[in-house]
């Protein structure tokens, strides 16, 4: 394969005029970047606070009082409307007036002392993330809630001091990288690697078909332009305007989202070059098998969902039956979520995120392979 | 190597539409020694385009062989792309380059130096009439001038062929006769072999020979000359009152080789120009169509063009009928 570079510089240069003269494309670029960067990140959220909750009161004491004082102090939920029964409380739900319904059956207090103590809550099931968090937040703050009960309690009958009462297990959770578990934090590493992916893969695929739908391709054949040549002025403009993209991106996620960047800047840089050459190469091999522009979209599309949905960035990839699992190892972000990942949020340097890389290197070498594979210097 | 500049024997070009197998050239065979200006002229898919881009080693060929200046279409393609010039049939210079950015892309991708680009663009500029709108993007050019920058920058690594596949298509009259002269002046400067497909007879006088192609076939192969020549009989020309009637009338008459129409005139190639010109006279005034400029005229390509093509039509379903008797 000759490689001459004065008529890759002559390409390289047409290419990059035609991207910087194209002043839509570019505001596009960049302002469909910094959009879903906001959207995915502040829609992401997915713990849910201050869920508005029904109470249904019929012990009415002072520790009924004090417990629904303790559901409401862990932030979770907020009492919106006091009701008489549970068929009551249903409706609420059911009109999605509320998410969640408490109901104290009578004597509470007593059976709080009796330790035998019951209590129903209700959860809006048709919102998974209510349900979730709703479900782990009522056990937690019950939990603690009988603690500190039985603990006055044996206070009060002078068996022990209430600050000196021991349980035999005591639990130190610490949340590493992330201890305040903001979800920006966990958000944002993952979706400037799908941003990059979609933009990549996306305009790769366009770029020699619009050529082709142009007819300068017929042309640009005509002149004694190599296949590699032709390739790589397509890839090189594409890949700066990618780097520009993550730096910008990098650049947000650090100053206005406040996620700080553990690890070596200069390395993310690396690997994340590494990453857009396989998303390129991808989007190479589907321009090598659509004849629209239209139809070279859509294809990006599909790689687009996967992206969202199956490589691990919203959803755990742990869970997931093999097929999807598989289908998502298709699709390069896959690979870089982890690097991306280890890189930004643990300060990890590459011997943790080496194996990643090195799928990555294939997986490259694999599409630029299919590529020039398929790509032929004619126009049949 | 042979002498030609472009030759091609035997060559078929198929295409897969829906499974179906339509083959655009059919054994075509063709020589253009160098210097020369062919012009392959033909109707409507009739397979020029696809000739032109098989010999360019643009399209794969089926079978047969086909060179320019000795290398081959499919193996060379590469050494063929280094010494010829090509203008497509649509405009596809990058169109959201100016003019000069588009002449700076097609000398850098044929590694034109840096001091020939200095002195050799300013002069094709000038020699096309764009000196001026070196600025303007290619894209809000004008046709003939859209053409003319296309021929500038095909001619930047100074080729020893041009090929043109339809190079004055929806260009005005006044455009196609100036890029006829710029041919004109390369060719007898530079001796550039110009090898070009059109659909305009006038164009075809031009040339120094003319392949006809036909269903992917060339039928005739001859200078404009000797292609006139070929056609038998006389031509005479009137303006009759009634077309349909004297239409009628010619086809039927002794003497009458072939009848064409030209607008609101007829043409009727005669083997005899005196009787059958007394003939029509007669018989037009009995039927009482009045008529004006009976007159022979010197056949035109276009008159040739058309009975060839009839001939060939004719000769084609009479084989065919002979096949379904058989």
């Amino acid at each position: 394969m000759q490689l001459n570079f004065q008529r890759l510089a002559a390409l390289i240069r047409k290419e990059s005029i035609q991207i910087l003269r194209d002043r839509r494309f570019i505001l596009l670029f960049l302002g469909l970047t910094i959009v879903q960067l906001f959207v995915y990140s502040y829609s992401a959220s997915r713990s849910v606070y201050h869920m508005p909750m029904a109470v249904v009161d019929q012990s009415r004491d002072a520790t009924s009082a004090a417990f629904v004082q303790a559901l409401v102090n862990s932030q979770y939920f907020d009492v919106t409307m006091y009701l008489d029964d549970e068929s009551q409380a249903k409706d609420a739900i059911d009109k999605g007036e509320v998410k969640a319904a408490l109901i104290i059956p009578p004597h509470f207090a007593a059976e709080v002392d009796q330790r035998s103590a019951n209590f129903l809550m209700l959860l809006d099931g048709s919102d998974q993330f209510a349900v979730r968090s709703g479900y782990s937040a009522v056990g937690l703050v019950a939990q603690n809630f009988g603690l500190q009960m039985s603990a006055e309690n044996l206070a009060l009958s002078g068996a022990v001091s209430s600050t000196n009462h021991t349980l035999p297990i005591n639990t130190f959770a610490q949340v590493l990288y992330n201890p305040d578990m903001n979800d920006k934090w966990f958000v944002i590493p993952g979706i400037i690697g799908m941003i990059l992916q979609t933009l990549a893969v996306e305009q790769a695929a366009i770029f020699l078909v619009r050529d082709r739908e142009w007819g300068t391709m017929e042309q640009i054949l005509a002149t004694p332009v190599r296949q590699l040549e032709l390739i790589l002025s397509k890839l090189i403009p594409l890949s700066v305007l990618c780097l520009l993209t993550l730096g910008m991106s990098v650049a947000l996620g650090i100053y206005w989202f406040g996620v700080p960047f553990r690890g070596n800047l200069f390395l993310y840089f690396w690997l994340a070059l590494l990453f857009l050459a396989s998303c390129l190469g991808l989007g190479l091999v589907i321009s090598t098998r659509v004849a629209t522009q239209f139809e070279a979209e859509a294809s990006a599309m599909i790689f687009m969902l996967f992206g969202l949905l199956l490589t691990g960035l919203f959803y755990p990839r742990t869970g997931m039956p093999l097929v999807p699992q598989l289908i998502g190892d298709i699709a390069p972000l896959t690979y870089f979520l982890r690097i991306s990942r280890g890189i930004y949020m643990k300060g990890v340097g590459l011997s943790f995120v080496w194996s990643d890389a090195l799928i990555l290197v294939l997986y490259t070498l694999i599409v630029v392979f299919i590529s020039s594979k398929r790509f032929k210097m004619r126009l049949d | 190597m042979n002498q030609f500049a472009i030759s091609a024997a035997n060559l078929v070009k198929e295409f897969k539409v829906n499974k179906h197998v339509v083959t655009a050239v059919n054994g075509l065979s063709l020589q253009v020694a160098p210097g020369e200006t062919f012009g392959l002229i033909g109707p409507d898919g009739a397979g020029k385009t696809t000739t032109t881009r098989v010999i360019l080693g643009l399209l794969s060929r089926t079978s047969g062989e086909s060179s320019v200046l000795g290398f081959d279409s499919m193996n060379d393609m590469y050494q063929i792309r280094e010494r010829v010039g090509y203008i497509a049939q649509q405009f596809s210079l990058p169109p959201n380059l100016t003019v000069m950015e588009n002449m700076l892309f097609f000398a850098g991708v044929h590694s034109v130096d840096a001091e020939e680009q200095k002195k050799r663009i300013p002069e094709l500029l000038a020699f096309a009439g764009l000196s001026e709108f070196s600025n303007r993007l290619a894209g809000k050019l004008s046709g003939g001038m859209k053409k003319k920058l296309a021929l500038a920058c095909s001619l930047i690594h100074e080729p020893q062929v041009v090929m043109l596949d339809e190079p004055t298509l929806g260009v005005d009259p006044v455009s196609r006769r100036e890029f006829w002269n710029l041919l004109g002046n390369l060719r007898a400067e530079k001796g550039l072999t110009i090898f070009i497909c059109t659909p305009y007879m006038d164009e075809a006088e031009r040339c120094t020979r003319v392949g006809l192609i036909y269903e992917g076939k060339l039928i005739v192969d001859d200078s404009p000359a000797n292609i006139k020549r070929v056609i038998p009989g006389h031509l005479l020309e009137f303006t009759p009152s009634d077309f349909s009637s004297a239409l009628k009338l010619c086809n039927e008459m002794n003497g009458v080789l072939e009848v064409q129409t030209y607008g609101e005139k007829l043409h009727v190639f005669v083997d005899d120009v005196l009787k059958c010109k007394t003939q029509i006279e007669d018989a037009l005034a009995s039927q009482g169509i009045a008529y004006d400029h009976l007159r022979e005229i010197e056949v035109r390509m276009e008159e040739a063009f058309i009975s060839l093509i009839r001939r060939q039509k004719e000769s084609v379903e009479q084989n065919e009928m002979i096949g379904e008797v058989r």
